[in-house]
């Protein structure tokens, strides 16, 4: 019997641990606590989140591994958990009012936002395809559960359906896809898979199984031809659940589709190659075109995102360092905008409740001026305008692209990148040129701070840009 | 042909049959009873490969759980499945294309498919001899040391769920009375007794 597991051992997991810790506690105050309790619950995830990154940092540098290499601790999933839990965080604190609006006591909004999470950190630390499963399932689980919170409107109740409908298919894709990659290598960890694929004769089974994992992923980062549940989940869930969706879980299933794509099937990496840069290209026009009729603003900013996974992608497809630091840089970067984007949506709210069509936005720049700059940087740099940061998130990728020698599809991602500008900019147009429409009511104090954070950082990434490229640089290279 | 390969066959046909049954029986009760038919033959399947304690696990937790769980529903909910299922012929030619191609790819995968030297050099956890431990054993050595990572990790989706069930499902109605045992023990004589003095002639 080999020794699994021993005290120090647990020490890598020690983030993940507190995540799940402190989620069973605030269950066991909300459920003991009261009311009052509810109302902190929201604040102690966030420093519950707070401590998981803390912890993550505090693991410095190098790789450890634990659970007999199930668990993996490099600086790629150092990087990618920061984001994603800086993502998390910023989700409760757009929800915070939200949630107590409804005046229900949604303490269970925060638990299991913090679930989700330690499920997102178990798929980026993943080094083995049943870790990988069931860091998908927690993190998806929760959401199909928060996407359908709000019981009462039919909208929400759909979205929550529609979600777990094709969520379990996708799973159902993902395992078909394991257990044939298993059969044919013996193994599930995803050295071992490239140990066995790099031994050559890797057989159509293991192709076939590469295929089927590949659709599941591309399911959860919501790139075409899997991303047909995007619009209708974005527009149907609450708006603050919608910010969470479009943030954190992107970076986490874009980072276990990395390291699935290096690790394990590294020694074919022709045969991903190219289903990898279909799917960019796919995404990048999905995007671009679709996006142009939208009125509602949640679903352009549904389009919206599957265009920038097709954008991500690209780097994947690069299948080099430059290419992977990249993505990485493109998640951080991408979840910053989104962020901020959605601060924006959410103060999109009259007396007499909420609006999400663009018009709505009319005359936007007379009424709060400095809401409209941002949001306007923010768009500007959503369409990769310079300086701006999303302008340096596309640079990486395509440039990594270049590098790989996949002209054609840097060409492509230019020209979609263009056309998706003009919605980006339409809205702009309507802010500033369009008559005023009815004013919105006075923006929360949280939602002013996640927007000035992510427009500050948008606006000023190219003056440092220095931390996060080298970090990136840093976690693409333990990948290889 | 041994007898094996005549159970073999036998819980084979059935699991099949039983399991066209499930979809093809008009009464939806008929198809539980046939879905649990299936499941029994399939654990048989099950021994007969020497997995017992997949077996019992089947039996337990299909049969008795989930099985009769699905007869309460149907039961309890008034769907008309005939209504359900009148359209369902229409996309029968996409269902069937979906079909074929997975069996195609099937037959592809499974036909190349031969026990390598690779294969069982990278095996995990090997099983080990059927004549030194029995493989409800054997999973015991590895399910709580070397996969605890994995047990503890599906224990939080199953929390995730049972709090997912309640968020979704419960609601708290105001005005539906609750028994409260604490308040009908302290309840003395003279909070619930009252004595008064009837007049003769007048009532209360």
């Amino acid at each position: 019997m080999d020794q699994a597991f021993d005290l120090p051992g647990l020490y890598p997991v020690l983030p993940e641990i507190a995540l799940v810790g402190g989620a069973m506690a605030l269950l066991m105050l909300a459920a003991f606590g009261g009311a009052r309790a509810a109302g902190a619950s929201n604040w102690l995830a966030i420093v519950v989140l707070g401590l998981a990154a803390v912890l993550v940092v505090a693991t410095g540098t190098g790789k450890y591994e634990a659970f007999a290499g199930s668990f993996v601790l490099d600086d790629f999933a150092r990087f990618m958990k920061i984001v994603t839990l800086v993502g998390s965080a910023a989700a409760i604190l757009l929800a915070q009012e939200s949630v107590g609006d409804q005046a229900r006591g949604q303490y269970e909004y925060s638990v299991l936002i913090l679930l989700s999470t330690a499920g997102m950190m178990v798929m980026i630390s993943a080094a083995d395809l049943i870790a990988l499963y069931l860091g998908l399932e927690l993190m998806s689980l929760a959401l199909y559960v928060i996407a359908a919170s709000e019981r009462d409107s039919l909208r929400s109740s759909e979205a929550g359906l529609k979600y777990f409908v094709l969520g379990a298919l996708s799973s159902g894709m993902l395992l078909y896809g394991s257990s044939l990659v298993y059969g044919f290598s013996g193994t599930v960890g995803f050295a071992g898979i490239a140990r066995a694929l790099a031994g050559g004769d890797s057989g159509i089974g293991l192709t076939i199984g590469l295929v089927f994992i590949f659709a599941g992923l591309c399911f959860k980062v919501s790139a075409v031809p899997f991303h047909m549940w995007t619009p209708d989940v974005y527009e149907g869930a609450p708006t603050y659940v919608t910010a969470f969706f479009a943030a954190a879980p992107k970076v986490a299933a874009m980072a276990v589709f990395m390291r699935t794509a290096t690790n394990a099937f590294a020694p074919i990496v022709v045969q991903w190659q190219q289903i990898i840069v279909f799917v960019a290209i796919a995404s990048m026009a999905l995007g671009a075109f679709a996006a142009i009729g939208q009125t509602n603003i949640k679903r352009l900013m549904a389009y919206s995102s599957i265009g920038h996974m097709g954008f991500a992608l690209v780097g994947l497809s690069a299948a080099t360092p430059e290419g992977l630091q990249g993505v990485a840089i493109y998640m951080a970067i991408y979840m910053a905008m989104t962020l901020g984007a959605f601060a924006c949506i959410l103060a999109m709210r009259r007396a007499d409740g909420a609006v999400e069509q663009i018009a709505d936005l009319a005359g936007l720049a007379r009424r709060s001026p400095t809401v409209a700059f941002f949001l306007a940087m923010l768009l500007f740099s959503l369409a990769g305008i310079p300086p701006l940061a999303g302008f340096f998130a596309k640079f990486y990728v395509f440039l990594a692209a270049i590098k790989a020698g996949l002209y054609a599809l840097a060409v492509i991602g230019v020209i979609t990148s263009v056309i998706g500008a003009y919605y980006y900019l339409l809205i702009i147009k309507v802010m500033y040129f369009d008559e005023p429409a009815p004013a919105f009511e006075p923006m929360r104090g949280e939602l002013r701070m996640v927007l000035g954070v992510s427009g500050l950082f948008v606006l000023l990434f190219f003056i440092y840009p220095r931390p996060v490229v080298e970090a990136a640089a840093l976690a693409a290279k333990s990948l290889f | 042909m041994t007898l094996a390969a005549l159970f073999f066959y036998g819980f084979a046909s059935v699991c099949v049959a039983s399991a066209f049954m499930v979809i093809a029986a008009r009464n939806p009760v008929h198809s539980v009873l046939f879905l649990i038919l299936a499941f029994v033959n399939a654990a048989g399947l099950f021994i007969l490969a020497g997995a017992e304690f997949l077996a019992m696990i089947l039996v337990v937790v299909y049969v008795g759980a989930v099985a009769v769980l699905f007869l309460f529903v149907v039961m309890m909910l008034d769907v008309d499945f005939a209504e359900l299922r009148r359209g369902s012929l229409t996309y029968l030619p996409v269902g069937a294309l979906v079909g074929v191609v997975l069996l195609v790819e099937l037959v592809l995968a499974l036909g190349s498919w031969v026990v390598t030297g690779g294969v069982t050099r990278n095996l995990a956890a090997p099983t080990p001899p059927l004549a030194t431990l029995t493989n409800t054993e054997a999973l015991g050595l590895v399910l709580y040391t070397r996969y605890v990572y994995f047990f503890q990790i599906a224990g939080i989706v199953l929390l995730v769920a049972m709090i997912g069930a309640i968020v979704l499902t419960l609601r708290h109605k105001p005005k539906v009375k609750r028994q409260i045992v604490a308040d009908q023990v302290r309840r003395t004589k003279a909070s619930a007794i009252e004595v008064r003095q009837v007049r003769p002639g007048q009532g209360l």
